[in-house]
Formats: C-alpha cells, sequence, structure tokens
C-alpha cells in the first residue's frame, strides 16, 4: 500500500486538531443541562488525565525509569497555580473571571504552574536519576510523599488553607477554580492545553532528543558508548514530564476549585494517584504517546460508569458485589495486560488518523501469520 | 531525661517491627531481584486472621498470642500464592520493570479483595489487646507489648541468620541469590527455593502483624501499605539483600521516626524517614550495608 507523504500526515491531524477545538467552542457555546452537569466536567478531568498519562510515558515508556510520585508534580502545579491566581485577585489585577486581565492570569498560571514543576523535577532528577530501576522507583516514591507532606506542613497552603475554610471559598468565588458555567465557557482553554502539550510532546520524542531516550531505554551503556549524555538526557526528560505535570496541577485547579493535599497522594481511592497513572501508562502501552490517551479516556469513562452507569446495575449480583472496588477490577486487569502484553496494549506503535484505512489490511496479516505460526507449530509437534 | 529514654525505647519497638517486616522484603528482593510491594499487604493478612483467631483461642482456653501459629500459615500461603499466580508468569516472559508493576498490582488487588470480603469490609476493626500491662523502672513506662517485640524480634533475626547460614536450604537460598544458573546446575530446584523464601518472609510479616496489633491495636484493610513502605525504606537504606542491613535499617527508621515524633512534629516524621532514605542513597547508593555490584557488559 501507498506510504501517506508527510504532508498529508500532518494536514490531516491539524485539521482534527481544529476540529476538536472548534467542537470545545460550540459546546461551550451552546448545551443543554446534561452537557453542563456531567459532560463538562468529565471532559475538564479527561483532560488533566491525558497529560498526566502521556507526561509520565515520557520517562516510564521512552525512557524506560519507573517514577512512583508524579502527582506530586501535579500538586506543586495546583498549589502554585492556585496561590498566584489568589494573589494577584488580592492585589486588585481582576476583579471576575472573563476579560483579557483575568486571560492574562489564566495564561501565566500555566506557565508559572509548568515552571514550578519543572524547577523542582531538575532538582529531584539530578540525584534521583543517578539510581536506577527500583531504587528510583523507592526514591521518587519519597519524593512524592515529601512533596504532600511539606505542603501540608506550610501554613499558607496546607491542611488548613486551601482545603478548607475561607480560602477553598475564596479560590472557588475569586480564584482559578471554576463553576460548572465556567467550566463550559472555557471547555475550549482545556481543548487546547491539551492539542498543545500533546503537540510538544510529540515533536519531542520524534526529535533527535527522543531518538537519544529511547536508545537510553533499549541500552543505556550502548548509549553512552555512542557518544550520547546519558544522565543530561535523563534529568532533561524528567523535567520536561514535570513540567507537563504542573501544567495538569493548574487543569485541576480550575476543574475541582478546592485543593487538598490527599488527591495527589501515592494511593487513595479515587482515579488521580500516582500509581493510577502509572496504571494508565502501562495499559496504554509503554512508549505511545497516543495509547496514552486512549488509555486515560477508556479508564475514566470505565471508573465513571461503574460508579454511575446503567449497565452495572443489569450484571449479576456478585459481579456487581466486585464492581463496588473499582480498584480490584483495574488491578487484576493491569496484572492481565502484563501478563500477556508486557509493553501494554498499544506496545510502542502509534495511532494515527491516516492509517485508519490500512487496518484491514493490518488486522488480516495479524492473523494470517497467527494462523502461519499455528500451522508452523502443528508441523513441529507432528515431526517431532 | 526520661523523654529521651522514653523516645529511644518507642523507637526501638517501632524500628523491631519494621526490621522483621524489613526482612522479608530483603529476602524477596535478594533472590528475585524485585520488590514485593503486596509484602506489607501480608501484615495485613496476618493481622486480620490474628483478628478472627484470637477470640476463638480465648475461648477454648488456650492463650491468644497462640493465635500467631494459624495466623502464620495464613500468610506463607498467601504469600506462596501470590508467587505462583502472579510473579512466576511474569517473571517469564518480562523484565524487571513489568515485575515491579506486577507487585504494585498484587498490593491494590490484596487490599480491594479484602475489602469486598463482607466479614472484613472497609471499615477499621478493633482486635483484642495482648500484652497491656507496664512495668515502671525508674521513671520509666515500658509495655509488656515492648519488652516482648524487642525480644521476639531479636530471638527471631538471629534464627534466622542461622538458617541462612547453616541450613541446606538457607545455603540454596543464598545460592540462587547469587547466580541462579549456577544454582541450577548445582542440582537446586530455583523455583522451589523461591517459593519457600516467599512463605519465610510472609510468615514473619504475620509475627511483625501480632506485635503490631499488641501497641495499636486496630486493623483495616490499608494497615499494611504505610508499615510497608516504612519497611521498604528501612530494608533499602540498611542495602537491599543483606539480612543484617534489614534489621540495622529497620532500628534507624524507627528511632528516627520515633524521634521526630517526640522532638519536632508528628505530621513532619515521614519527610524525615524520606529525606534520611534521600541523603543514604546518594552518599551510598548500595545502602549502608550494600554490595555496590558492578554492572557486566
Amino acid at each position: 500500500m501507498k506510504q501517506t507523504s508527510i504532508k498529508a500526515r500532518y494536514l490531516v491531524n491539524l485539521a482534527a486538531a481544529l476540529l476538536l477545538f472548534a467542537l470545545a467552542v460550540v459546546i461551550g457555546m451552546t448545551g443543554g443541562s446534561t452537557m453542563k452537569l456531567k459532560i463538562t466536567p468529565s471532559l475538564w478531568q479527561c483532560s488533566y488525565l491525558i497529560i498526566m498519562a502521556a507526561s509520565l510515558n515520557l520517562v516510564l515508556g521512552f525512557l524506560g525509569q519507573l517514577s512512583l510520585g508524579h502527582c506530586g508534580f501535579m500538586a506543586v502545579g495546583a498549589y502554585a497555580a492556585s496561590l498566584f491566581s489568589l494573589a494577584l485577585q488580592r492585589a486588585g489585577f481582576y476583579t471576575e473571571k472573563s476579560g483579557p486581565a483575568f486571560m492574562l492570569v489564566l495564561l501565566l498560571s500555566f506557565l508559572i504552574a509548568g515552571a514550578s514543576a519543572a524547577l523542582l523535577g531538575l532538582l529531584v532528577g539530578i540525584p534521583a536519576l543517578r539510581l536506577k530501576g527500583d531504587y528510583l522507583a523507592i526514591i521518587t516514591l519519597g519524593f512524592g510523599m515529601i512533596i504532600v507532606n511539606l505542603i501540608n506542613n506550610l501554613p499558607f497552603c496546607g491542611q488548613q488553607g486551601l482545603s478548607q475554610g475561607s480560602a477553598s471559598s475564596a479560590l472557588y468565588a475569586t480564584g482559578l477554580g471554576f463553576s460548572n458555567d465556567e467550566k463550559m465557557q472555557y471547555l475550549w482553554v482545556a481543548a487546547l492545553v491539551v492539542i498543545l502539550c500533546m503537540t510538544v510532546m510529540f515533536m519531542f520524542v520524534r526529535s533527535k532528543y527522543g531518538r537519544c531516550i529511547r536508545a537510553i531505554r533499549d541500552n543505556e551503556i550502548a548509549a553512552a558508548a555512542s557518544g550520547i549524555n546519558v544522565s543530561y538526557y535523563k534529568v532533561m526528560t524528567f523535567t520536561i514530564s514535570a513540567f507537563f505535570a504542573g501544567i495538569t496541577g493548574t487543569l485541576y485547579a480550575c476543574c475541582n476549585a478546592s485543593l487538598s493535599t490527599t488527591s495527589f497522594a501515592f494511593t487513595n481511592g479515587s482515579i488521580l494517584n500516582s500509581v493510577f497513572i502509572v496504571v494508565m501508562v502501562v495499559v496504554g502501552g509503554m512508549g505511545s504517546l497516543t495509547g496514552s490517551v486512549i488509555a486515560a479516556v477508556v479508564l475514566f469513562l470505565l471508573n465513571y460508569t461503574i460508579k454511575n452507569g446503567a449497565w452495572v446495575a443489569a450484571l449479576p449480583a456478585f459481579l456487581q458485589n466486585v464492581f463496588t472496588y473499582p480498584m480490584l477490577v483495574y488491578s487484576i486487569a493491569l496484572i492481565v495486560v502484563i501478563m500477556f502484553r508486557p509493553r501494554g496494549i498499544m506496545g510502542s506503535r502509534e495511532f494515527a488518523l491516516c492509517d485508519i484505512p490500512k487496518w484491514p489490511a493490518w488486522i488480516s496479516s495479524y492473523f494470517a501469520s497467527r494462523g502461519l505460526e499455528k500451522s508452523a507449530k502443528k508441523e513441529a509437534a507432528n515431526h517431532g | 531525661m526520661i523523654t529521651f529514654i522514653q523516645f529511644l525505647i518507642t523507637g526501638l519497638r517501632l524500628g523491631s517491627v519494621y526490621a522483621l517486616i524489613a526482612l522479608g522484603y530483603t529476602m524477596v528482593y535478594g533472590i528475585i531481584k524485585l520488590i514485593n510491594f503486596a509484602h506489607g499487604d501480608f501484615i495485613m493478612v496476618g493481622g486480620y486472621s490474628l483478628f478472627f483467631t484470637i477470640p476463638i483461642m480465648m475461648n477454648v482456653g488456650i492463650p491468644g498470642w497462640l493465635a500467631v501459629v494459624p495466623a502464620i500459615v495464613v500468610c506463607a500461603c498467601v504469600g506462596m500464592l501470590v508467587e505462583l499466580l502472579a510473579y512466576r508468569p511474569v517473571r517469564k516472559t518480562g523484565n524487571n520493570l513489568t515485575c515491579l508493576i506486577t507487585a504494585i498490582a498484587m498490593s491494590f488487588v490484596l487490599e480491594n479483595l479484602a475489602q469486598a470480603i463482607p466479614a472484613i469490609g472497609p471499615d477499621p476493626k478493633v482486635p483484642y489487646t495482648l500484652f497491656a500491662k507496664t512495668i515502671s523502672v525508674g521513671g520509666v513506662a515500658i509495655s509488656h507489648a515492648t519488652i516482648i517485640t524487642v525480644a521476639v524480634s531479636a530471638v527471631i533475626m538471629a534464627a534466622l541468620y542461622f538458617f541462612t547460614q547453616k541450613s541446606r536450604i538457607g545455603c540454596a537460598m543464598r545460592c540462587v541469590s547469587e547466580d541462579k544458573e549456577a544454582a541450577t546446575l548445582m542440582g537446586i530446584n530455583v523455583n522451589h527455593t523461591i517459593i519457600v523464601t516467599f512463605g519465610i518472609g510472609a510468615g514473619l510479616a504475620a509475627v511483625a502483624a501480632l506485635m503490631y496489633i499488641a501497641q495499636y491495636p486496630k486493623v483495616f484493610t490499608t494497615m499494611g501499605a504505610t508499615l510497608g513502605i516504612y519497611a521498604f525504606v528501612a530494608a533499602v537504606l540498611g542495602g537491599i539483600g543483606s539480612l543484617p542491613g534489614a534489621v540495622l535499617g529497620g532500628l534507624l527508621i524507627g528511632i528516627v521516626q520515633s524521634g521526630a515524633n517526640t522532638y519536632i512534629s508528628s505530621s513532619m516524621s515521614d519527610t524525615f524517614v524520606y529525606l534520611i532514605l534521600i541523603i543514604v542513597l546518594m552518599i551510598r547508593p548500595a545502602g549502608i550495608l550494600g554490595k555496590n555490584v558492578g554492572e557486566k557488559v
């Protein structure tokens, strides 16, 4: 089959991105009450889950290092953006959540959240990335815990700060926190951030830097021998990943309008925690950004419908009991995926719009090769 | 002065529990190079089995602490099952990273499976308090639980050390952890040895569970998560794979934690624990007593 030209691929993707953005704008301007109460908040949640999963994939899938404290960077971003917006509001820079002044604040909060998380990622990464594998996992876990613990103990943003009391309502009333109406109105912001972040991440993994970090993943010693500065690229990837995690913090603050550090812990009951982000990356495919996006959306939908969906009620009673503990379902699913597809469902393949016409051919060739394998095995068994 | 001694004793007691758990981590890591994240949840399994068996034992007229025997059996069985059902199949196909992720998933399976069992449920339960009496030495109050915890831990650690050094199966464990292929060639059944290691590690977790609930009489399904993380930090701190290292690390973490609780602030103790871990790993990446093994090209 003829290879689609690179230019055509870019055009198709650009058109798809524009379509997505236009859709977000249209939803923001029209839309009924279901849209406002259910779908828009879900879309906001999806937006930060997608970026979280994709940014962790940079470290876990492309660099091959397990980081268990990814939500710590999100927490830093969320608190930095919230405090910044509250400070500007108190200084009288903006009074209502619209107009050019607020747009500027929103833009700056994204940048500040990303920059503070990236700075922390750099500080954490330089010492931590000297270690490998299991040790790196545990040290990032430790850093994640320290970050959450420190935020809890800071007088102006801890347990008595943004999560409860006056500061929380302040965030909702005057800071970044959006009401359902504003979530509708600013849905395009979430769409734009997702599109921009994903584009930059794609550009990163396809650049020469991306090739270098994949070389490090495949064989660190060989990469170093061919002149790649291993620790430099490791720290750089870690920092970039932290930057995007910080940006999701702002999305989180906008979406939830109240912050508490338990939301960013190593584990908790909700869908957002450092472990669950790892689950998303692994299920989607380590080394496939589109896989992460798909896994984030699918797992979010699964989580949402397990809690609110009608189809659960139609299941037999014992399955309903199991579904009251969604984490049980996810973790068993994770083990099954790891057993049968150690590199995740998508592996390191990417989903491309231009490839959809080729799917039938791929699927038939996949089954043909499976059939060949089977007949070869049979033949071998016959001979043996 | 009394505060100081009290804090040391508390630290020693906490540290002994951590050390018992850390031994399980370190044995499993030594043999298959896997951080067994589910190890913390073996404590939870032990805790619940104690919660259910202590009243039965008391009714029959047997001393309550003997409930630790069925708890050890239950924990060892769970540990071996986890290895058989999850880790072994993944080890065949995957690499270190996939094994680690399986371990994390297994920990969630155990926690949530326990919640899904109606008799356990998500709410904390209060078990019968054992060794509740205290004695006072020169103004310092020491509970029986503290004395028993420290003594039992010391005996178990010594026994474990001799077991790994002198017995046949202990020797096999050391062989497998050094070189799996060579061990196979020497006629050691590697899978058998790994299963036994999981059994012993999980059994130690049951003993730790008894010590822990004697001090903090509360069992809940996520009790193993934080305990497990502290013990794991202890194992890494001492040099993962080394038995004396695990004991040293456990005691160190216990004392640091109780010191931070006594002198600084209880909400900051986590920060100090991880800070110590990070500092030690920066200076000695293999831990205090660990051996730094170079990578073969």
